[in-house]
């Protein structure tokens, strides 16, 4: 019998920015199991919504996660846009459709970069760093902010696109789709890259179905899914786009896939930025007198793949349940398949392709007795009940004096 | 000025500790590495080990979990050494105050010498907090 090593990576490690554990058990060189734990970042996020009023809602999702920190509103409201029956104005749909694009160009240009500094080469990283700052101008030109944009509102968006402001987002994309050809021929043609990432991390058909992953970790190994034309929102429908695939499964795939996927968003957002110039200015936005009793589920391609939310509303101003589902939550669990067998220096790589987020991931568990129907108490809990413990046995005792 | 806070005037090295965040402050701190902002030409280095570091970046809202990590890599610190809240959660816990897994702003658990608001704070933020931490110290 062989005998396992253990190598932790982590919780706070220089591969990746959030805070998670794995445990690669190692033979050798060949990783034999992972499990990972996360935690770190779990900030009850479900249970704040619940005390927050729809039109703050909105601001406490888009801090799910900084880097899709427009597909968190675009599904919140397009969840609460269902329970409410709304029907939002065709430039709120443009302007929307804008905003998710240039997010996922800003979401995959930062992939890129990462995976290159993953497999050693910081020159991509740099590089793809570098071009992503000019999107990341055209999100302050537009919202005001590099990050969270606070773009979105039930029934409509916060601020307009203004005419003037069409033709300078047109050249900063023009500029950014040299940049992008050039990137994209570094990395497609570079011997080095191919020999690190091709064959590595594979995922088949098969294994995408069992973990029902989505997202470019889908779409990389043949499974053509995406929120967008499955179950079309904002103004998807109203624009010629198609879904990029490969069928390799393997890490190289999922790169080509993400860059592929760059130039199907600036074509869209320059058919959006056609589309604005139709609509009447300043129409952004319908009046929403209440939010009556209902269910709405509401989807959202992120950069990483379908975000998922449920409002359960009662009729009040904040919603009674509000359940959110993030791609990283399905993706993650597919390390089981593409690191097991691989060597530890490739295993690295296989964790990073996914793109995965824990931020957005975080859940947290409540352990019951299956005989009982009891709640096993964790250490905070115990320790609560310790402290109780004491108190009332000095107040017996200062009784007794 | 002493001794030790003379070691700080040159090639200060970073230790990002990102607690309960939302990866926004963590991409910005990245981002002051990259080209545009180009932290590295002051000797600015980001550290894999918080033994070899000068400065402890944190940010995000703590959570029970991360608390007692965030005091062990403060322990484990080399002393002197300067704290950095970055962004709302860092200083004052933000948006995530009411919340039941929050454990305090940064400052509640360990002594922090610079904060930087904002969410995010922009990279020109964190670099002017880096260089006032720097002169005042």
């Amino acid at each position: 019998m062989s005998r396992k090593t253990l190598i932790p990576i982590g919780p706070y490690h220089p591969l990746q920015e959030e805070p998670e554990l794995f445990k690669l058990y190692c033979d050798g060189e060949i990783v034999k199991d992972i499990k990972w734990e996360t935690g770190y970042n779990h900030r009850g996020i479900e249970k704040l919504s619940e005390s927050k009023t729809y039109e703050q809602v909105f601001f406490l999702v888009e801090r799910i996660c900084g880097i899709c920190s427009t597909s968190h509103p675009f599904a919140f409201a397009n969840a609460v846009e269902e329970i409410a029956d709304i029907e939002i104005t065709n430039r709120t749909k443009y302007i929307r459709s804008i905003i998710g694009e240039l997010e996922r160009i800003h979401s995959h240009l930062l992939w890129v970069g990462l995976a290159g500094h993953f497999l050693g080469y910081n020159t991509v990283f740099m590089w793809a760093w570098k071009y992503r700052e000019p999107v990341l101008d055209l999100f302050e030109m537009i919202s005001g902010n590099r990050n969270s944009y606070a773009m979105f509102k039930v029934g409509g968006i916060r601020r307009d696109i203004e005419e003037t402001k069409i033709p300078v987002i047109n050249k900063i994309l023009d500029d950014l789709q040299k940049k992008i050809d050039l990137l994209t021929g570094a990395v497609m043609d570079d011997p080095v890259i191919h020999a690190r990432t091709k064959g590595v991390g594979i995922l088949t058909k098969q294994d995408i179905i069992d973990y029902g992953a989505v997202g470019p970790t889908a779409r990389a190994s043949g499974v053509a899914i995406d929120v967008r034309k499955d179950d079309p929102y904002a103004a998807y429908p109203l624009v010629n786009w198609k879904v990029i695939t490969a069928e390799a499964g393997d890490v190289f795939a999922k790169a080509e896939v993400r860059l592929l996927e760059i130039y199907e968003s600036i074509s869209i957002i320059r058919q959006c930025l056609e589309g604005l110039r139709k609509e009447p200015a300043g129409d952004i936005s319908v009046k929403v007198n209440e939010i009556p009793e209902g269910i709405g589920n509401g989807r959202a391609e992120a950069p990483r793949g379908e975000v998922f939310h449920f409002v359960l509303s009662d009729g009040s101003n904040s919603p009674a349940r509000h359940k959110i589902r993030a791609p990283s939550y399905v993706n993650i669990a597919t390390f089981k398949k593409s690191c097991i067998g691989q060597t530890i220096a490739d295993a690295t790589i296989s964790l990073a392709a996914v793109d995965p987020c824990y931020c957005c991931t975080e859940r947290m568990a409540a352990a019951y007795d299956v005989s009982s129907g009891e709640k096993i108490m964790n250490a905070f809990e115990l320790i609560n009940k310790s402290l109780n413990r004491t108190k009332e046995l000095k107040e017996t005792i200062k009784g007794r004096l | 000025m002493g001794f030790k806070n003379f070691c700080f005037k040159k090639s200060l090295w970073v230790f990002h500790f990102g607690g309960a965040s939302c990866n926004n402050c963590d991409i910005e701190i990245l981002d002051c590495l990259t080209p545009r902002h180009d932290l590295e030409r002051f000797g600015i280095l980001l550290v894999g080990s918080i033994r070899h570091a000068d400065v402890l970046l944190v940010n995000g809202a703590i959570n029970k979990r991360d608390k007692e990590r965030l005091l062990e890599i403060y322990n484990q610190a080399p002393k002197p050494i300067l704290v950095v809240a970055i962004g709302a959660c860092g200083c004052t816990g933000g948006y995530f105050t009411e919340s039941y897994t929050f454990a305090g702003p940064v400052d509640k658990i360990i002594p922090v010498n610079a904060y930087v608001p904002g969410c995010p704070p922009k990279p020109e933020a964190i670099i002017a907090g880096i260089v006032k931490l720097v002169e005042n110290s």
